[in-house]
């Protein structure tokens, strides 16, 4: 079965890819599995090390959920449910949170799971050795409490409506455990059976998991660092799924093979030309618009992707509840880019550098942007660089004109916010609107914040934002069950089923 | 003496890399609070003389240090990725071996056949070849067309199955045997012809030596003293030319290491890997050395005169 979202309603398609595709293809197989097959993984994100806080890519997609739990889940459609939690109340000046933890539930090593170890993961993720990129969601926690074993009270500086949001990122580990790097001890459907540096993490069913129980005996990642590889695995039958497809030219060989099914869900992968806001040209809003609508991005994203992947407009994916479609805004139109240059100063155009990262598409997206702006009278250099240089460069010093970055995560327009980020874009109103739907009384009223704060973003081109790549999964056509959307990267593997 | 050189400018070569190792353990989002955090670990916001102290005194107590971004000491790290890389060059230098000396002999005793000239042809163009090309042609017709074989990886559990381990190696050891074989082959063949116009041959014949009993006798042994130092030369190459081969079959070794740990200036990494390829360039150096010596009584009662 091969399932294209080419055409509108877009938005419904996405969605409806994450939450239905797996329960219809599910269900016409449901007897046909092997319940002790071991499905293998590939995929491009190595997990070096298994700590959650050690700041190394490739843990959270092997582990979560398969072999860590946290309290909340964010499924597959972007959703936040209940896992290790059963519910929580919350206060009435949403300072205070009580969260009642699941009974029962044991850790791989039979130690049972208490508030004390919530409380110590928690704990370990904020710590000042901790170099997790959500460290910073859970500042504004000044205390946890375990009045008892299933209970854990949370008290905060300042509300914060995305606390279970934020908090579903959070392994829950066990407060015995030692030796994160190379082990794990969590409450998952999936224990630890075997880790390789630079190959493979193995997981093994748990037998005693406290929920319903994984559809296959185990979970092999596969870790490759050249695409074609990791097509050749996937032709030879090496592996049966793989997490994404991050190049176009991969998917010929599989796409008009029935031995195959490549599925398109929705991704928050956004390709974003990000301008420095703080220099000229681009601290001024005119020449910001002008530079967007200069840049034919449906174009561009054909050149890239082919028929895949999305225009959005803004920086907010589809399945971030506050998306609004804003393609409208400075949409192509070089006409009115000419003039809007010439009302800010510069008929004649301008030189500008764009520092690229050396990774497929950016030096490509690079060469598009080139061509469009000249058109306009804006002469681009391409400077390439590589992601260590990327982050020491433009993240850490600002000193750069303008620069491509694929931005992966769910829910992160809150960057916009942040006047000292790396494009420096600072509008008080957005900053105000994102700071204050964080401490919104209702998810309503935060979604009509960000919404807005969203607009407002577009309006000032504080960046240009290309397109949403696409998020492309292949699998062999005897495996079903995998999630096609992988939000934030994440892969669950106890629902994937393999033919008998 | 060269080997502090070597530290030197592998120290500060590496470090002319733009570039700072915190970045690899940090996204973005970071703060500078964590971004400082991270460079203290690192020990990347030290003066540069004081990073190189610290540099050589570990090296000096045998401590490789602990990878920045894994957090794993180096020592270990670079003991599992070698028993990758190890099988994966020995193998394909036994079989080079197996190849090139044979073949090398034959294309040089028969030169007027029609099969050396092939021989000299293919050996030509097994040079000209590059690794990774041939490695995808071997992939491409015996995992994807024929099937018989994988076209990468290597088992979670390692040589602990070492069937699934060594039907993984196949193609790789193949692939670096090949490009070994052309090489080696015009030296074994170079070799033998320097045997066959030699003086001490044709004695030998005039003696009544027939042709394959004088070059068993005298020839192999002259002929084999130049091919040991090449044998040796090729061995450290084909040890450091791993690093394309474990990319293009996707061998967690020390070349994949090697190009993780630059990607991500893991320095500690780096240098753990390029201290040990150059031990092991000299320890085969040496090696061959005394084999030259042991086959070639020459060069043995040279060394006892002085």
């Amino acid at each position: 079965m091969t399932i294209f979202h080419h055409h509108a309603p877009r938005v419904a398609a996405l969605l409806a890819s994450g939450s239905m595709l797996a329960s219809v293809a599910t269900g016409a197989l449901a007897q046909d599995y092997d319940a002790d097959a071991i499905i293998n993984i590939g995929s491009l994100y190595e997990a070096q090390n298994l700590d959650n806080i050690a700041g190394v890519q490739g843990v959270h997609q092997a582990l979560y959920a398969n072999s860590y739990e946290s309290l909340f889940l964010l499924n597959d459609a972007g959703q936040v449910e209940n896992l290790l939690a059963t519910g929580y109340e919350a206060s009435e000046d949403g300072l205070t949170y009580a969260f009642t933890l699941r009974d029962g539930v044991s850790f791989h090593s039979g130690d049972p799971l208490t508030a004390a170890d919530v409380k110590f993961s928690i704990e370990r993720v904020a710590s000042e050795v901790s170099k997790s990129a959500r460290k910073k969601s859970l500042s504004n926690i000044v205390n946890i409490e375990t009045p008892d074993d299933l209970t854990v009270v949370i008290t905060l500086s300042s509300p914060s409506i995305s606390l279970p949001y934020n908090l579903s990122y959070i392994f829950v580990q066990n407060d015995t455990h030692e030796d994160f790097a190379n082990s794990v001890d969590g409450t998952g459907p999936y224990e630890l059976e075997s880790f390789r540096r630079g190959a493979s993490v193995a997981l093994t069913r748990n037998d005693d998991y406290w929920g319903e129980a994984p559809t296959n005996g185990g979970i092999t990642f596969n870790y490759f660092t050249d695409a074609t590889a990791l097509s050749n695995a996937l032709l030879t039958g090496a592996v049966d799924v793989v997490t994404g497809v991050e190049s176009p030219d991969a998917l010929a060989q599989f796409k008009n093979n029935p031995d195959f099914i490549v599925t398109e869900g929705a991704s928050t992968t956004k390709e974003v030309f990000a301008f420095n806001d703080r220099i000229e040209p681009f601290s001024n809003v005119t020449v910001r618009k002008a530079v967007s609508r200069a840049i034919n991005k449906k174009r561009l994203l054909n050149s890239v992707w082919g028929d895949y992947g999305t225009l959005i407009g803004s920086f907010v994916p589809p399945t971030d509840p506050w998306f609004t479609d804003l393609t409208g805004v400075d949409a192509y139109d070089p006409e009115s880019a000419k003039a809007m240059l010439e009302e800010a100063g510069y008929a004649d155009g301008f030189t500008m550098t764009i520092d690229t990262p050396n990774v497929d598409p950016h030096p490509l997206v690079a060469q598009a942007l080139q061509a469009d702006l000249s058109e306009v009278g804006i002469t681009v250099d391409i400077n390439l660089i590589t992601a260590n240089e990327w982050y020491t460069k433009i993240y850490q010093s600002h000193d750069f004109d303008a620069t491509l970055m694929a931005h992966v995560n769910h829910r992160d327009i809150g960057f916009y916010g942040i006047p000292d980020f790396y494009w420096g874009y600072n509008n008080p109103e957005v900053v105000e609107l994102i700071a204050s739907a964080e401490t919104a009384a209702s998810e309503d009223e935060q979604v009509a914040k960000l919404a807005e704060a969203n607009k407002i973003m577009a309006e000032d081109a504080a960046s240009v934002w290309l397109y949403l790549n696409p998020k492309i999964i292949v699998s062999s056509a005897d495996v079903t069950g995998y999630p096609v959307n992988g939000l934030n990267s994440q892969f669950f593997g106890y629902d994937i089923r393999k033919a008998d | 003496m060269s080997l502090l050189v070597a530290f030197m400018v592998l120290f500060f070569l590496l470090r002319l890399l733009p570039g700072d190792p915190s970045a690899s353990l940090l996204s973005v989002g970071a703060s500078p609070e964590q971004i400082a955090a991270a460079r203290a670990q690192v020990g990347s916001d030290l003066p540069l003389g004081e990073q190189f102290v610290k540099f050589l005194t570990d090296i000096f107590r045998l401590d490789l240090g602990t990878s920045f971004v894994s957090g794993v000491p180096v020592a270990d790290e670079v003991g599992e990725r070698l028993s990758v890389t190890l099988p994966l060059t020995l193998m394909a230098f036994a079989l080079a071996i197996l190849i090139s000396v044979p073949l090398g002999i034959l294309s040089a005793v028969k030169s007027e056949r029609w099969y050396a000239q092939v021989l000299s042809v293919v050996s030509q163009l097994g040079i000209a070849v590059p690794a990774f090309w041939l490695g995808i042609l071997l992939v491409l017709v015996f995992s994807i067309n024929l099937r018989w074989l994988p076209s990468g990886g290597f088992p979670t559990r390692g040589w602990e199955e070492p069937l699934d381990a060594v039907t993984k190696l196949i193609l790789p050891v193949v692939t670096v045997a090949l490009i070994m074989s052309a090489a080696l082959m015009r030296y074994v063949r170079a070799a033998t012809f320097d045997v066959l116009g030699s003086d001490y041959l044709r004695t030998a014949r005039a003696m009544g030596d027939s042709f394959a009993g004088a070059l068993r006798r005298h020839g192999l042994r002259n002929g084999a003293i130049p091919v040991i130092s090449i044998l040796g030369i090729e061995l450290g190459s084909a040890f450091l030319g791993a690093v394309v081969i474990e990319r293009v079959f996707t061998l967690p070794g020390l070349g994949s290491m090697l190009l993780l740990a630059i990607e991500q200036r893991d320095y500690p990494n780096i240098q753990g890997v390029l201290l040990l390829s150059t031990l092991l360039v000299l320890v085969v150096g040496f090696i061959a050395d005394i084999l030259q010596r042991l086959v070639d009584p020459r060069l043995r009662s040279e060394r006892a005169r002085i």
